[in-house]
């Protein structure tokens, strides 16, 4: 007896039945790209929204956690690119090619388009959708499958977006950033979906930031689709920092090809409800991955991150490293696993985790996997949970630091450990500022 | 006013009493070495001096230039010029040396009014104590003590001494796990900071670091109390006889 009893649907579950009926027709796309949405839409229906019984969303019960589903975004109308303009983003110093989203609408006028590179482009992925795109119609939906529910609901209502071609052999000077701004005024959700192609030895840095105004209630569904082409060299960075009511659900789906380098970053600081999501699948020889993450939570903030990497191929090296620092009544997150396939031989794989916690009533949970099929690997995890060390603030005041300096300098180096996997070091700097504002924050 | 008044001194930790009534007077400019048998309650002093939160003092009571410092945190006692160098001298991870040298005595500046330390005027005088304690370069980027021997951690002890320039330094068996060599560079260390404002308690094992760190005072102590007091004869002396007629006489 399988049959599954399906309980009765949720306030969610019904708003976004409600919603899909109703604006399916109007979301940008032809037939192949309405039958896609039908298909992922009927995913979920199958299946409802993600709870803890199910084992992937087992400490982000999702079903509890997302109590209805917000309206659509509107377009944003020209108070919300205002508000969008103003919007706080943490890398703003940084010389980068900022392609901004309102609401989850391609703002062109606050986008920075100018002088492209050649081999460079980057489309909207509304036009994208409603025209036909070489490039989406090859590759969306197929970077890395899965039959994850919450990918399925970003594809089923995907609005807009980015997509970006890196030609071959193009090195991209500046780092392309991704801002996601929520700035309307009334509760609203929005999926983003965007596209990235680094074709085969191309070089490119590519930044995504979700901000939002405390106030604020929103919710964010938003998916990338990165596909890096052999000996190509891809930095990709995630800068969480949504509005403190904030769901935000992001995933990220990367297909990693031969002789490449890949380093990925996820920090978060921001929202009410986090899940971080990495497919990572390694189909490509000789190629060095390094996907690290940091979250900094506090009040009752959930993060959740969870990573699965798949080594399909041999020879590769892949490095995972998060690190949570945990205060008041926060609760940090990470599953991670690590997939080698049968024939991906000598594959060298690390994941490790550590939780800092700051309070008695922070929590983290952590589920390192591995799951081994080949018989000639390196692989190895770990995971640690524990406040800071007395004996190490014992050293640092006994040389004259104050408890909570020498506390900032210890969460300093705990989180500097992953930021240092960060090529960048403009963007090594900022993070460690955002970094010591937040502990000079927490007072 | 004496440097530092240890009055009665009684010290518990877990429960288990291990200062049991302990005077000690020290005078600026003196060097007073605490010799005594494993278990005597040397270290206990060191950390009770400095601070450390695990033990409770049940009686009696620590006076700094007069001031009680019972009721302070290790930093303030730090700020105000006790510095302990550590047996173990802890890993940092992740925490550059420079930073470290840096936010210390920064904080110690700011907590006694003074302004900050430029950064080339901190340079210069970390480098020139570096050097003069056969510390190189690579050692002051590396992370405090991480991949330091034992020997370059006893070294950046008595740099992170010169550098903060304490009243009272209390150097809770700097020689243990030292060669002749570095013991020769760690005691130059200390005698170069020897002065009339400074104070030094000397606690070792043994008698050797006392010929290099010649005392003014030697104390005897065993079961928590200091038992004798003498010149630095005493220490030749216990380097002969061992401390089994202390041990034996508290028995009695």
């Amino acid at each position: 007896m399988n049959a599954e009893i399906r309980p009765i649907r949720t306030t969610a579950e019904q708003g976004l039945a409600e919603a899909f009926s109703r604006v399916k027709a109007t979301l940008p796309g032809a037939k192949a790209i309405a039958a896609l949405r039908e298909k992922a839409f009927s995913e979920f229906e199958a299946r409802g929204l993600p709870h803890r019984r199910v084992e992937e969303w087992k400490y982000t019960d999702l079903r509890a956690l997302m109590r209805d589903a917000k309206p659509l975004a509107a377009p944003p109308d020209a108070k919300a690119k205002e508000r969008a303009k103003a919007a706080d983003v943490l890398v703003g110093d940084i010389d980068c090619r900022r392609i901004v989203f309102v609401d989850g609408a391609f703002a062109p006028d606050l986008s920075d388009l100018a002088g492209l590179e050649s081999g460079l482009t980057i489309r909207s992925m509304a036009e994208a959708l409603s025209q036909g795109d070489a490039l989406v119609g090859a590759h969306l939906g197929k970077a890395v499958a899965t039959d994850d529910v919450a990918v399925a609901l970003n594809t089923a209502f995907m609005g807009d977006g980015a997509v970006i071609r890196i030609a071959e052999g193009i090195v991209v000077e500046h780092p392309i950033h991704l801002v996601f701004v929520a700035a309307g005024d009334k509760p609203a959700a929005n999926f983003t979906r965007s596209l990235v192609v680094v074709e085969r030895g191309a070089r490119a840095m590519l930044v995504e930031s979700y901000v939002g105004p405390a106030g604020h209630d929103y919710q964010v569904n938003s998916a990338l689709e990165l596909v890096i082409s052999d000996n190509a060299h891809v930095d990709h960075i995630k800068l969480i920092g949504e509005g403190a009511n904030a769901l935000h659900i992001s995933s990220l789906m990367a297909n990693v090809g031969a002789h490449a380098r890949f380093n990925d970053f996820t920090f978060t600081t921001g929202g009410q409800t986090v899940r971080n999501q990495l497919f990572v699948r390694f189909t490509g020889q000789e190629t060095i991955a390094r996907i690290h993450g940091a979250n900094l939570l506090k009040g009752r903030q959930h993060a959740d991150t969870t990573l699965v990497a798949e080594h399909a191929v041999g020879h590769c090296q892949s490095r995972e490293l998060f690190k949570s620092v945990l205060d008041g009544e926060s609760r940090g997150v990470f599953q991670g696993k690590i997939i080698v396939q049968q024939h991906a031989q000598k594959t060298d794989a690390k994941m490790l985790a550590n939780a800092l916690l700051l309070s008695e009533t922070a929590e983290a949970d952590a589920k390192p996997e591995l799951e081994i099929f080949a018989d000639d690997v390196v692989c190895g995890h770990g995971a640690t949970a524990g406040a800071l060390d007395d004996d190490l603030l014992f050293y640092l005041k006994a040389r004259g630091i104050p408890q909570q300096e020498a506390e900032a300098l210890l969460i300093q180096a705990f989180v500097g450990d992953a930021v240092e996997g960060i090529e960048h070091a403009g963007l090594r700097e900022v993070l460690m500022e955002s970094v010591a504002a937040w502990l000079a924050a927490r007072g | 006013m004496s440097l530092l008044e240890v009055k009665n001194l009684h010290v518990e930790i877990d429960g288990k009493k291990i200062l049991n009534g302990l005077d000690l007077t020290i005078e600026k400019g003196k060097v007073h070495a605490i010799m005594g048998p494993n278990g005597s309650g040397k270290s206990t002093l060191a950390y009770v001096l400095a601070g450390k939160e695990d033990y409770e003092v049940t009686e009696g009571d620590i006076l700094f230039e007069g001031e009680s410092v019972l009721e302070m945190e290790p930093d303030e006692r730090a700020a105000k010029g006790i510095f302990l160098a550590f047996q173990y001298p802890i890993e940092i991870p992740g925490v550059a040396t420079m930073t470290f040298l840096r936010t210390a005595l920064n904080a110690q500046r700011k907590a006694r009014g003074e302004g900050e330390l430029s950064t080339p005027e901190l340079l210069k005088r970390v480098k020139d104590a570096a050097a003069r304690l056969e510390i190189g370069a690579d050692m002051l980027k590396r992370a405090v003590n991480v991949g330091f021997s034992g020997g370059e951690k006893k070294r950046n002890e008595i740099l992170q001494m010169a550098m903060l320039q304490p009243k009272l330094a209390v150097l809770d068996e700097t020689d243990s796990g030292l060669d002749i060599d570095a013991l020769k560079i760690v005691a130059d260390g200390v005698n170069r900071l020897r002065s009339p404002e400074r104070g030094f308690v000397v606690i070792t094992h043994y008698q050797r670091l006392l010929d290099y760190i010649v005392p003014d005072v030697v104390h005897v102590l065993s079961k928590g109390r200091i038992v004798k007091t003498g010149g630095k004869e005493l220490a030749l002396e216990l380097e002969a006889s061992g401390y089994a007629q202390y041990q034996q006489n508290e028995a009695a």
